[in-house]
């Protein structure tokens, strides 16, 4: 049985997708609460009042047209953008706005760049690593050392992925393929609370695509993925939910099939593609 | 993979290490030897002004090497380190003219002759203390510190990276230059600090002291040379390369880029600082051209002649090129920039990983995979 047939087991639980006793609070059921969210760049509006919700444990799929602010969304998400006004929370209790990059991403948020981007002069093992969640302060970073149990949880996500074989070759030799899934790998190592993923099957044969949607599938649940992408095919494999973004704001939300019969969708988007 | 548990003590295993700390001690205690145990007249002696050439050469490498830590490991390539390797020797001039007390020409007992020839009165605040030893070598780690701390706060605190930040190291130390070349700074103007007379009580005109300090270089590059070597091969070490390659990606990994760049580059300025503080008393002046911007490039071509991200190769750079450099000077002086300029844009273009990278290249011929070699292209 391929790991991947084991991954799209839904009864099995990974040691490594228990979530660790986090602070965010999500009894009231959103992990990610975005409301009146603008901002401008230089005069042309982005994001244009938007409101998001994403529930805990939830697969959301965002699409849109290019310029419709998604990577903007994200952004402003993982601390990179600050928006003009608005608010986002993660949980009930943290102000994403008040904290700086390294903070959002110790408190459980993950992100996967359009473009896969890995420590290339790194091995593939190297790479996991520095992405495992630990003290990420100076002083530690500096005393680190290789305990047994690290190494058994890097292997584990190394079989996940399915790089076993390059563990320790640089990541600059690895495809685009296995680029992205090492990027996976590292946002997992993280034991993030919501993974930010940005057009992963963008370059991906249509195997590795399969691929990449079972373990999305898979992740959903344990953790809230929100997924930004462009390919319809996918986006209709895996979701269940679909926000269809526009001009910086939300045009519809339902399921694929709602959606794509929304006449206001097919006049913007996917009436371009039919 | 090195597996010692403390980041100290791990370069200790590597090979690369134990090589270079067994060649460095080799060469001191040849030296050393030739120079003490062989007759003047012999074809083998190592003459009193050979081994201040090669203090002053050691103290060029460990100069070289604080520059492959920030720029090799960390990607931020400073063209003044320069600044910080003269902050260091000001504060060991300033100490050395303290020692000389009323020994100058105008016989002050506390004011330097600088001072006296100013008609200054007395001695300003920043000079008080340095008469003492122990204070002015801590001043000697401290003077860079806190100027690479500073600068670095506000550099890094505002994202300036790459170029930008390459151009700005440079302004820093052009700025530092034209200050410390008026003669209202206190530092001597343009004659700098000169005519020390002993250092620690023992005369600098003495063959052992040379001796000494040469002795005393080598040991310090041995020891600037173990503890980058640590940095870089601790997890901190693969974070810095983390930040060099991918600068967004680990920043959304949770670590803070800029402290990572902020706490490097405090300690490369440090050891830059101590090694101008050993290269004052050996060549015996300390003055604003130090500070000049084409000093700080020339230690960024002895790093990129030897290899970058090696630490060796810095060294290895440092010791050919400055060797090249007293052969050329001596033959035909006026070409020597020019020898300069050819030889960065050769290696550049031929060995753009530099010496270390042909070393390295030969080592692995034999157990690389083709495959892989492709790929990387």
């Amino acid at each position: 049985m391929s790991i991947f047939e084991q991954l799209a087991n839904r009864d099995q639980v990974f040691e490594f997708l228990t979530p660790v006793a986090s602070p965010v609070d999500v009894r009231h059921g959103p992990i990610l609460y975005m409301e009146d969210v603008s901002v401008s760049f230089d005069g042309f509006k982005a994001i244009n009042n938007l409101n998001l919700t994403i529930d805990d444990g939830e697969l959301r799929c965002i699409i849109g047209p290019n310029g419709a602010g998604k990577t903007t969304m994200m952004d402003i998400i993982t601390g990179k953008t600050r928006p003009d006004n608005g608010s986002v929370w993660f949980g009930s209790r943290h102000n994403l706005l008040r904290m700086n990059e390294p903070d959002i991403a110790t408190l459980g948020i993950g992100r996967k760049f359009q473009k896969p981007t890995v420590f290339e002069a790194l091995t593939v093992f190297e790479n996991l690593e520095l992405a495992m969640a630990a003290d990420k302060r100076i002083l530690p970073t500096l005393t680190a050392i290789m305990k047994p149990e690290y190494r058994e949880r890097i292997d584990e996500i190394l079989e996940m992925i399915g790089l076993q074989a390059l563990r320790d070759k640089p990541a600059g030799i690895l495809s685009h393929g296995q680029k992205q899934w090492l990027e996976i790998g590292m946002l997992l190592m993280q034991k993030p609370r919501l993974l930010l993923v940005d057009e992963p099957v963008a370059g991906m044969t249509e195997q590795e695509m399969e691929r990449t949607a079972e373990l999305l599938t898979s992740l959903a649940g344990k953790q809230s993925v929100v997924v930004v992408e462009h390919d319809m095919g996918f986006v209709r494999s895996i979701a269940r939910k679909v926000t269809v973004l526009h001009q910086g704001s939300v045009l519809a939300e339902g399921t694929m099939d709602q959606v794509s019969n929304d006449p206001d969708v097919i006049k913007v988007y996917l009436g371009e593609e039919a | 993979m090195a597996t010692s548990q403390t980041w100290l003590l791990r370069p200790f295993q590597e090979r690369s290490t134990q090589l270079f700390l067994g060649v460095l001690f080799a060469a001191l205690v040849v030296v050393t030897f030739l120079h003490l145990f062989m007759p003047e007249d012999s074809a083998l002696h190592v003459s009193a002004y050979t081994v201040t050439l090669l203090g002053k050469y050691l103290c060029y490498a460990l100069l070289a090497v604080a520059v492959d830590l920030v720029w090799g490991y960390l990607g931020i390539l400073s063209l003044g380190h320069g600044a910080f390797f003269a902050l260091g020797g000001y504060a060991m001039g300033m100490y050395l003219m303290r020692q000389i007390g009323d020994r100058g020409v105008y016989g002050d007992p506390v004011l330097p002759d600088f001072m006296v020839f100013l008609n200054w009165q007395e001695l300003p605040w920043y000079w008080q203390g340095f008469d003492m030893a122990w204070f002015a070598f801590i001043m000697v780690l401290l003077a860079p510190g806190l100027l690479a701390l500073v600068f670095g706060f506000l550099a890094f605190r505002s994202r300036v990276t790459g170029v930008y930040l390459s151009i700005i190291t440079q302004a820093l130390t052009f700025a530092l230059m034209l200050a410390f070349f008026r003669n209202e700074m206190g530092f001597g103007g343009n004659n700098g600090l000169t005519d020390f007379k002993d250092i620690l009580g023992f005369d600098l005109r003495s063959d052992a002291t040379r001796l000494g300090l040469f002795l005393a270089t080598g040991i310090a590059l041995a020891v600037g040379y173990v503890v980058c070597r640590a940095i870089v091969t601790s997890k901190l070490g693969r974070v810095s390369v983390a930040c060099r390659d991918a600068e967004a990606r680990t920043r959304f990994l949770g670590y803070r880029v800029e402290r990572v760049q902020l706490i490097v580059f405090v300690v490369s300025a440090m050891l830059a600082g101590v090694a101008g503080a050993l290269y004052v008393p050996q060549v015996g002046i300390i003055n604003p051209s130090e500070f000049s911007p084409l000093f700080s490039i020339e230690i960024v071509v002895w790093v990129a002649l030897g290899g970058r991200a090696t630490l060796y190769g810095a060294v290895i750079g440092a010791l050919l090129v400055n060797y090249a450099k007293t052969v050329f000077t001596g033959i035909m002086p006026d070409a020597w920039l020019f020898a300069l300029g050819a030889l960065f844009v050769l290696v550049t273009v031929f060995l753009p990983k530099g010496i270390a990278g042909l070393l390295q290249k030969r080592r692995q011929k034999d157990d690389d995979q083709p495959g892989a070699q492709e790929a990387t292209a």
